[in-house]
């Protein structure tokens, strides 16, 4: 069945976590999706890099936190944040790929 | 002590809270006031222009309720990066607020204020023994990036809040710090658990916005004891669930099990979140872990030169299609025509908005084109002048590019302004974001205290 992550997630968001490192939160609506999609492995380095179209290497972590039904993932940061060129000082709006994400489960 | 009490007034130093939620925070007798004041966040100008990113009056209004009432119950204030940015300029900003109001209300406190400036030749030196590592991914530390950096702080752990504490300080004011510092260090004093009172440090420096609904601009309450911590939001609008806390483990981190700070991390991964009644939360499990050595972390900023922008859009469809040609041409003939007149090293930008404006940084990732784009140009030289040069004839050559397929020859460009060219002013970069190792978690971090009495 192919799902819409934002039909799924209560929240999606992304993040400067200092000045060199960008990183997106994915918070489940319920427990038993987010199990589903962990199991499935849906968020992996191969997958993420496609998304944002970047190197894999620029993936430094993604983890599944289950007190949060969450999935986080951390990317190097194009350029340090108020870097020239910057278009997203805080990097809060770099998460619209992942709401028009979708899968197949 | 069986138990710390903290209350956390509000998420940023100037970001307000409601009075109400204050007092509720007071009735529970807390032991400490405390707030964290900075954040890399808003960029690296603030801490290259010494300039504080929240404003004189937001930050005086929230010390002016915090500061007499603390006094008044005989507990301490901390207040943590002192102006944003904590270096020398942004904690004088604060302090001269906190003298302003001891004055206007008669205070009769003594006032620790904490240091966080990094000398050049210290770090030089540490550079050079090799007790300085990038935090991946930031490049190795050169020699000119020191040289570049306008101000170096470093971030401080709980330890010299603790020395200010010891000596019988009742206001504390520091320069960059660690965010939980300010929250544990009493509690740390007191000899509770350091994995614990960090952990609860951790939320509380974000007041309600670990709650739901989340807010930065109201308080939050958290009660430490021996082996776990309660948070408790103080409006009655506001819950601290179990996914509230544990979501809010997640936010700005790299990884939400393995939080570093000065002298170690603490460990999550034996973390329990009980919901305890219906707005209260428990957390037991949280450890603290030391590293070998122990590690602050450095922030520095250069400066890059000066920016002028213009704002202007286009809604014109044979132009919308061609863009990215129009902003290739334009672009060739701003550095052509400046090449023999010696206005040659600068940077040119053309922000595209309905097109990749937000998302520039992945340019790849997101394709589509809106029916209207706002095009920001952005120039940024050695001098205002120059970049008032660059920026405007890159402005008046786009107005009246003859691109091919032109059809609309009056003006390429819709200005919502006149005028339409922006200064901007000094333009900063993060040059310096590295750990330094340190023999004493307190060595670099100088205290000068004051008394006042009767405000003065």
């Amino acid at each position: 069945m192919q799902y819409h992550l934002r039909d799924i997630a209560s929240v999606i968001r992304s993040k400067n976590s200092g000045p060199y490192e960008l990183t997106f939160d994915v918070i489940f609506a319920e427990s038993g999706m987010y199990e589903k999609v962990k199991a499935a492995n849906i968020f992996n380095e191969k997958m993420f890099a496609s998304l944002y179209q970047i190197p894999v290497e620029h993936i430094i972590k993604i983890v599944h936190f289950d007190p949060a039904k969450a999935v986080k993932v951390t990317i190097v940061r194009p350029i340090p944040s108020g870097a020239l060129g910057e278009t997203d000082v805080y990097g809060a709006q770099q998460h619209a790929p992942l709401m028009n994400l979708s899968f197949s489960l | 002590m069986e138990e710390i009490r903290i209350l956390s007034p509000t998420a940023i130093l100037g970001y307000g809270f409601p009075v109400e939620s204050f007092e509720e925070g007071m009735k529970r007798r807390p032991h400490v006031i405390a707030v964290d004041a900075g954040s890399t966040d808003p960029g690296p100008y603030y801490l290259g222009a010494g300039k504080s990113f929240t404003d004189y009056n937001s930050v005086k209004r929230d010390l002016e309720i915090m500061i007499p009432a603390a006094i008044e119950a005989g507990i301490p204030v901390i207040i943590g990066t002192g102006g944003g940015s904590g270096a020398r300029p942004h904690v004088d900003f604060c302090e001269k607020i906190i003298r302003s109001i001891a004055k206007e209300n008669a205070l009769t406190f003594k006032l620790a204020i904490i240091y966080s400036d990094m000398d050049k030749t210290v770090v030089r030196q540490k550079l050079a023994k090799g007790e300085i590592t990038p935090i991946h991914p930031v490049p190795e530390l050169t020699e000119a990036d020191i040289e570049n950096a306008v101000h170096i702080v470093a971030q401080l752990g709980e330890e010299p809040y603790i020395q200010a504490l010891e000596a019988g300080a009742d206001v504390i004011l520091a320069g960059r710090s660690y965010d939980p510092s300010v929250f544990a260090a009493l509690a740390i004093k007191e000899g509770f658990d350091k994995g614990l009172a960090i952990h609860l440090g951790k939320i509380l420096e974000c007041a309600s916005i670990a709650a739901t609904p989340g807010s930065g601009s109201d308080c939050m309450f958290g009660y430490l004891h021996k082996d776990d911590f309660v948070l408790e939001p103080l409006s009655p609008l506001r819950k601290c669930t179990t996914l509230s806390v544990a979501a809010h483990t997640l936010y700005e981190k790299t990884n939400p099990y393995i939080l570093p700070g000065p002298g170690g991390a603490i460990d999550l991964h034996q973390s329990v979140f009980t919901q305890i009644d219906d707005n209260k939360v428990k957390v037991c499990g949280s450890r603290f872990v030391p590293t070998e050595d122990y590690f602050v972390k450095l922030e520095g900023v250069k400066r890059k030169g000066y920016r002028t922008v213009s704002i202007a859009a286009a809604k014109d469809p044979v132009m919308i299609e061609k863009i990215d040609a129009i902003v290739e041409n334009v672009r060739a003939r701003v550095v052509n025509n400046f090449k023999l007149y010696g206005i040659t090293d600068f940077f040119l930008d053309f922000k595209i908005y309905g097109k990749n404006g937000v998302m520039g940084m992945f340019p790849n990732s997101e394709t589509r084109t809106a029916h209207e784009l706002c095009i920001i140009i952005e120039a940024v030289a050695d001098s205002q002048d120059q970049a008032d040069t660059i920026c405007g004839f890159a402005r008046s050559t786009m107005l009246h590019y003859g691109y091919e397929g032109r059809i609309s020859t009056a003006g390429n460009l819709a200005f919502p302004f006149s005028p339409s060219d922006f200064k901007v002013g000094e333009v900063y970069e993060f040059c310096i974001y590295h750990l330094m190792k340190v023999e004493d978690p307190k060595q670099y971090f100088p205290i000068t205290y004051s008394q006042f009495t009767n405000g003065n």
